[in-house]
């Protein structure tokens, strides 16, 4: 099952011109600065805005294909849109905000019960939604539109307008959702953090065009894209836990074809979790060291070598048998250890570089 | 409230011809207003006598041409307030109302209505208020003929003309006075009420 999305539209001052395919279900984040285009697909996904050109295709089922004439107005296409503020009805009480959408679907999957659990909202049933903070606001955003029994779920900067730790809080609720329903959701953020705890598939929009699009830890792991131009550029890899040594206060991960020891986590044998690799902890040898403090000695062979001269430094794509590492370094231990893309090399990580998320 | 919707929502040629025409009545001195209504709603007049013919109504020097008088003058007070409200509510709940399914007149019902309600509901009182007062169009357009098309402040005029008349003229300025005040009243402690329910 896939969601595709195509889109032309030129607007005054630019245009936009994107196309892209990810799996279903699950999270496909759009990541990009502002003024990219990430919310012209999600206006134009809710039916809002009409595109020139507009293709969206969920699961087999056509959505809008202006090329055929198809173009569902926003009330009758079941698409739920989280907006950046929360946008309850300032008339209604929590309760009724979370009915509007349903009393007006057909039924569906989305059962009143699971949906106030899984976002904790029960106590808030009764209240009015100008007492409630910025974070159950957008719980309740995010119950209101499950309910009219979408399709697909656009959120678009849900987290944006609210602090530090009000994201903290909501956050659990957002990925929890995103295991317990199987609806394609397409998530609209500028930050890092985000895509990493959240996203499935990453796709990558720049000046109204699709500069990368796959899997979060593919596109992690490619040196020659927008992301890797950041500072705290790194791979993420999806890892299950496959023991702890209570003993020497280690857990052993296993993903992207390689095992990784971190310090010991609260976590059950075969839980999933998302391991965060930054570029610049990477070491990279030539031969295994000796009597290094260094748990992960990885092998994998060089993929590319991209070099990033405004930081005097090059980024080395590392392939593991199913997945890739980042390293950056500089050109002159590339020369040194004699490094060209298909030539094997080691990775050297901490334990205690690594960062487990999503937990 | 039709009026407002189009003059807060759309954009039009003729728009500000509309919003010039909505507002004559409240620049025109009333005298004016009422003696253009008598040449419009006159039995020779162009509505008036198709009224006439048609269905035998007539509107001059009666109770119907008063309140018609009186409607005309309320008029744009009542679209300024309803306007302003609407101009005000956000487009954006509007717009989460459609991504939830709800239809244009399921909209304007459950969503736009009741956040523009302060508004048209102070629209309405302030109207009403203006309507007690209305002297200048509906002498002009309906007389002023006791129990029928006299209104509280012709009546206090006409009370003043009469020798002696003073205490009558204190009596009905004493219910128009507190008429008013109870308006008024009215109108503040609903708003707050509405805004309170609102959550503003």
């Amino acid at each position: 099952m896939s969601l595709s999305v195509l889109l032309r539209h030129r607007f005054t001052s630019a245009r936009m011109d994107m196309t892209f395919e990810v799996p279903t279900p699950g999270v496909t984040v759009l990541f990009g600065p502002s003024g990219a285009g990430k919310s012209t697909i999600i206006v134009a996904g809710a039916g809002l805005l009409r595109p020139d050109e507009c293709r969206i295709v969920v699961d087999g089922q056509v959505l809008a294909d202006t090329a055929a004439g198809v173009w569902l107005p926003p009330e009758r296409r079941r698409i739920g849109l989280v907006f950046q503020d929360a946008r309850l009805f300032p008339h209604m009480s929590v309760v009724t905000n979370l009915r509007f959408g349903m009393r007006r679907a057909a039924s569906g999957p989305v059962r009143f019960d699971e949906v106030v659990e899984l976002l904790g909202i029960g106590a808030l049933l009764p209240r009015r939604p100008h007492t409630l903070s910025g974070g159950e606001r957008q719980r309740v955003a995010i119950g209101r539109a499950l309910l009219a029994q979408p399709h697909l779920l656009l959120m678009d900067e849900p987290l944006a307008a609210l602090d530090a730790a009000r994201k903290g809080e909501i956050m659990p609720y957002l990925t929890r959702l995103k295991t317990a329903l199987k609806l394609p959701i397409i998530y609209v953020t500028h930050s890092l953090d985000e895509v990493t705890q959240l996203a499935d598939s990453l796709v990558l929009i720049e000046a109204g065009r699709v500069v990368g699009c796959g899997s979060l830890s593919e596109m992690a792991a490619r040196a020659d894209l927008p992301l890797a131009q950041r500072d705290d550029a790194g791979a993420l890899l999806l890892c299950r836990v496959a023991e702890h040594d209570a003993a020497r206060e280690l857990s052993l991960l296993q993903g992207a074809g390689a095992t990784f020891w971190v310090p010991l986590l609260d976590a059950s044998l075969g839980d999933e979790v998302r391991l965060r690799i930054p570029a610049r902890e990477v070491i990279l040898a030539g031969k295994p060291p000796e009597a290094i403090s260094v748990h992960n000695i990885i092998a994998g062979t060089v993929r590319r070598i991209a070099s990033q001269a405004a930081r005097g430094s090059v980024l080395v794509e590392i392939a593991l048998p199913d997945g890739g590492l980042l390293s950056r370094v500089t050109s002159d231990a590339i020369s040194r250890l004699g490094l060209a893309p298909g030539r094997p090399v080691l990775a050297l990580i901490k334990s205690t570089s690594i960062e487990v998320v999503g937990l | 409230m039709a009026t407002a919707w189009v003059l807060a929502r759309y954009r039009f040629f003729g728009r500000p011809i509309l919003n010039a025409l909505v507002h004559l009545p409240l620049v025109l001195p009333p005298v004016v207003t009422g003696w253009l209504l008598l040449i419009i709603f006159g039995i020779r007049g162009p509505i008036g006598s198709l009224l006439y013919d048609w269905f035998g109504v007539r509107l001059v020097f009666t109770t119907a041409g008063a309140s018609l008088a009186c409607a005309v003058m309320t008029f744009p007070v009542m679209v300024r307030a309803i306007r302003l409200s609407l101009e005000t509510a956000d487009p954006g709940l509007e717009q989460a109302a459609r991504t939830l399914g709800a239809g244009r007149l399921d909209r304007l019902f459950n969503v736009t209505l009741p956040l523009a309600s302060p508004g048209i509901l102070v629209g309405g009182i302030v109207a009403y208020a203006t309507c007690l007062g209305e002297f200048g169009a509906v002498i002009t357009f309906a007389a002023n003929i006791p129990g029928q098309t006299q209104t509280l402040p012709l009546a206090i005029y006409a009370a003043l003309q009469v020798p002696g008349g003073e205490s009558k003229a204190a009596e009905l300025s004493m219910v128009s006075l507190t008429l008013a005040l109870i308006g008024l009243l009215l109108s503040e402690w609903i708003g707050k009420r509405l805004s309170v329910m609102l959550g503003r």
